[in-house]
């Protein structure tokens, strides 16, 4: 038989019973669809996460008071107590380190800001200057944070915040009080959205000295470090640990971590959890190997009767095991393929539902998908092949 | 040389434990062209004896010599391939593909000898025109009366020229006017040269056939 007899020929079968086709088709294509979808979210979430650290600078240290230990334990930590605070005085040396570009202290807090009788809670954010450049952020209106004055009672305030408590009148040369403070506001920031969970639309920037004042607290929650190249992160990286520890009487009692180490650990975190889910699917791609496979056994017993008239008319064993193979075969790769529209259609009502979410299936579980549905559609229908080709002709044509 | 030569064969069945001979000690001899009628009552052994001719069973002992080679010891692949060249089958219940059309029930036996599709289209066009089926050739078998069927049926086990047609009870599902249509279709390729053996219980069928051989408990009760 020729090959392309061979295909027609179990074309013609599967298309000659129906709803069998249809809901074999479905089944493996629920497998590839669950597939696609599923690590469509998990690499989404992946890329969502990267992408929001991304938006926080590319050259970025971070400096955490307190010694994270990830190595094991420590005896050195068993016998230190509290960590030093992190204080405005550290951020300030740091940019003595010569592959630093400049540095922000971050102090942050929440509490109440009301304007003419408009109350709001807001997330408070003391800094200096130079956050704005090193959170790559623009300003909608006014200024920033004066370098010359760094207690002055100044706000720099996030869209959102304008929009809430001023509406359309300009925000800027009001006074706001924050807690028990009047601020004047001379800066508002351009609308970002959503910065790592924080919203940057929500804020209120202070000096940090005044934050500090109204927390009544020296201690900072972050120092944010630009290197002066990406390049030099990690000499960035090195020379601010040497510096505190200098500072903080040889004790490294602070951690400091690199943007790309973070982001390195949630991708890899991610795309576990994405391979992860894959394999749960692909759980319902053996299944539907399993049912391509029962639906071929049953089709030797249906066609029995045929398949001894095959083997009377000359049919050798291997032209039936191809016939029954090649519909095996038909069947998931029918399934594979509509289980892959059906999948990037999923993909592509989550992109629409979440619109920040870049739910894309990645392109290692698009073949891996169709690749498992092919190979174990094939490997199912081995067996049912074997069987057709084995039959006793004279057994099979009594049963017509 | 003849054409069909069977010596000492033997086909033993096991039933439970006890074991029925359905042929025993046969020998029989055909010439090509010959025109022979099995007849005998059910379970004389007249089937097997059909379907060992068709090579569709092997015998337990003995041997069969077509067209003087010995073919119960070929594989079962050589023993396909003799049957696509050299046998055509006619059976009882007509045993087409319920999904393909006439004209690709025909063309059956061509696909799996893996025929050039022009010379298989050619090939199928001729038959089906000769078996005055041309305006029958897309449709299916159950858009198609009994003796289309069994005529569809008939242009299939001869599209291959084979030496010999075997007919298991051809006229057994067909009423009695298109039953002798079929019948004189069968003679009338014999009379070209093809041999013919077919099984029957119809005693009237039987007696046109230039030979009958009558068998009883898997032995020839008569031939002749």
């Amino acid at each position: 038989m020729r090959p392309v007899d061979t295909l027609r020929f179990a074309t013609r079968a599967a298309t000659g019973y129906p709803l069998r086709t249809f809901l074999m088709v479905l089944a493996m294509s629920i497998g590839v669809a669950a597939v696609v979808v599923l690590t469509a979210l998990g690499d989404g979430a992946r890329r969502y996460v990267v992408n929001e650290f991304a938006s926080l600078g590319s050259s970025l240290v971070i400096v955490l008071p307190g010694r994270s230990e990830t190595g094991g334990f420590n005896p050195v930590n068993a016998v230190t107590s509290t960590p030093r605070d992190l204080t405005v005085e550290d951020g300030q040396a740091i940019i003595r380190a010569p592959a630093v570009l400049r540095t922000a202290p971050i102090a942050i807090g929440t509490s109440e800001a009301v304007f003419n009788g408009k109350l709001r809670d807001v997330t408070i954010v003391g800094t200096t200057a130079d956050y704005l450049k090193l959170r790559r952020m623009d300003l909608a209106q006014g200024r920033f944070l004066p370098v010359e004055d760094p207690n002055a009672a100044v706000a720099v305030i996030g869209a959102k915040i304008q929009s809430e408590l001023f509406g359309s009148e300009s925000a800027i040369g009001k006074v706001l009080r924050i807690g028990d403070r009047r601020v004047r506001i001379i800066g508002v920031l351009a609308s970002t959205g959503q910065g790592l969970g924080m919203n940057a639309d929500e804020v209120v920037i202070l000096p940090v000295v005044v934050a500090q004042a109204m927390f009544n607290s020296n201690t900072l929650f972050r120092i944010l470090v630009e290197a002066r190249d990406r390049t030099l992160i990690e000499q960035a990286k090195a020379q601010t640990t040497a510096l505190l520890k200098e500072r903080h009487d040889g004790e490294e009692d602070v951690t400091v971590i690199t943007q790309d180490a973070v982001l390195a650990t949630f991708d890899r975190i991610l795309g576990t959890l994405t391979y992860g889910v894959a394999g749960i699917a692909a759980i319902s791609l053996a299944v539907a190997g399993i049912l391509v496979m029962n639906v071929m056994l049953v089709a030797v017993t249906q066609r029995t009767g045929e398949i001894g008239l095959l083997k009377a008319l000359g049919a050798e064993g291997k032209a039936i095991r191809n016939a029954f193979l090649a519909e095996a075969a038909l069947l998931s790769a029918a399934g594979a393929v509509t289980g892959y529209l059906l999948g990037q259609a999923g993909a592509f009502a989550l992109r629409t539902a979440v619109r920040v979410l870049p739910a894309y299936p990645p392109d290692w579980a698009v073949v891996a998908a169709l690749g498992t549905a092919l190979v174990t559609g094939l490997l199912f229908g081995v067996m049912p092949a074997n069987r057709a080709a084995r039959l006793d002709p004279v057994q099979a044509l009594m049963k017509h | 040389m003849p054409l069909i030569e069977l010596t000492g064969i033997e086909r033993v069945f096991t039933l439970g434990d006890s074991a029925v001979h359905a042929l025993a000690n046969l020998d029989l001899s055909i010439e090509a062209g010959e025109y022979v009628a099995v007849m005998g009552q059910s379970g004389s052994g007249k089937s097997t004896l059909l379907n060992l001719l068709g090579l569709l069973d092997r015998p337990d002992a003995g041997t069969y010599r077509l067209e003087g080679r010995d073919v119960t010891t070929l594989t079962a692949d050589e023993q396909a391939r003799v049957r696509r060249e050299r046998i055509g089958f006619v059976f009882q219940s007509f045993h087409l593909v319920p999904r393909l059309t006439a004209a690709e029930n025909v063309a059956l036996p061509l696909m799996l000898a893996a025929l050039e599709p022009a010379e298989r289209a050619r090939r199928v066009d001729k038959a089906l025109q000769d078996f005055g089926l041309a305006n029958r050739a897309d449709h299916r078998p159950d858009q198609l009366s009994g003796g289309q069927r069994q005529r569809v049926a008939i242009a299939r086990a001869t599209i291959m020229q084979p030496a010999v047609i075997l007919a298991d009870e051809p006229t057994g599902n067909l009423d009695r006017a298109t039953g002798e249509e079929v019948v004189h279709l069968l003679e009338a390729l014999n009379a070209s040269g093809v041999t013919l053996i077919m099984v029957t219980h119809d005693a009237a069928l039987g007696a046109r056939a230039g030979r009958r051989v009558v068998m009883q408990d898997g032995r020839k009760l008569s031939d002749g």
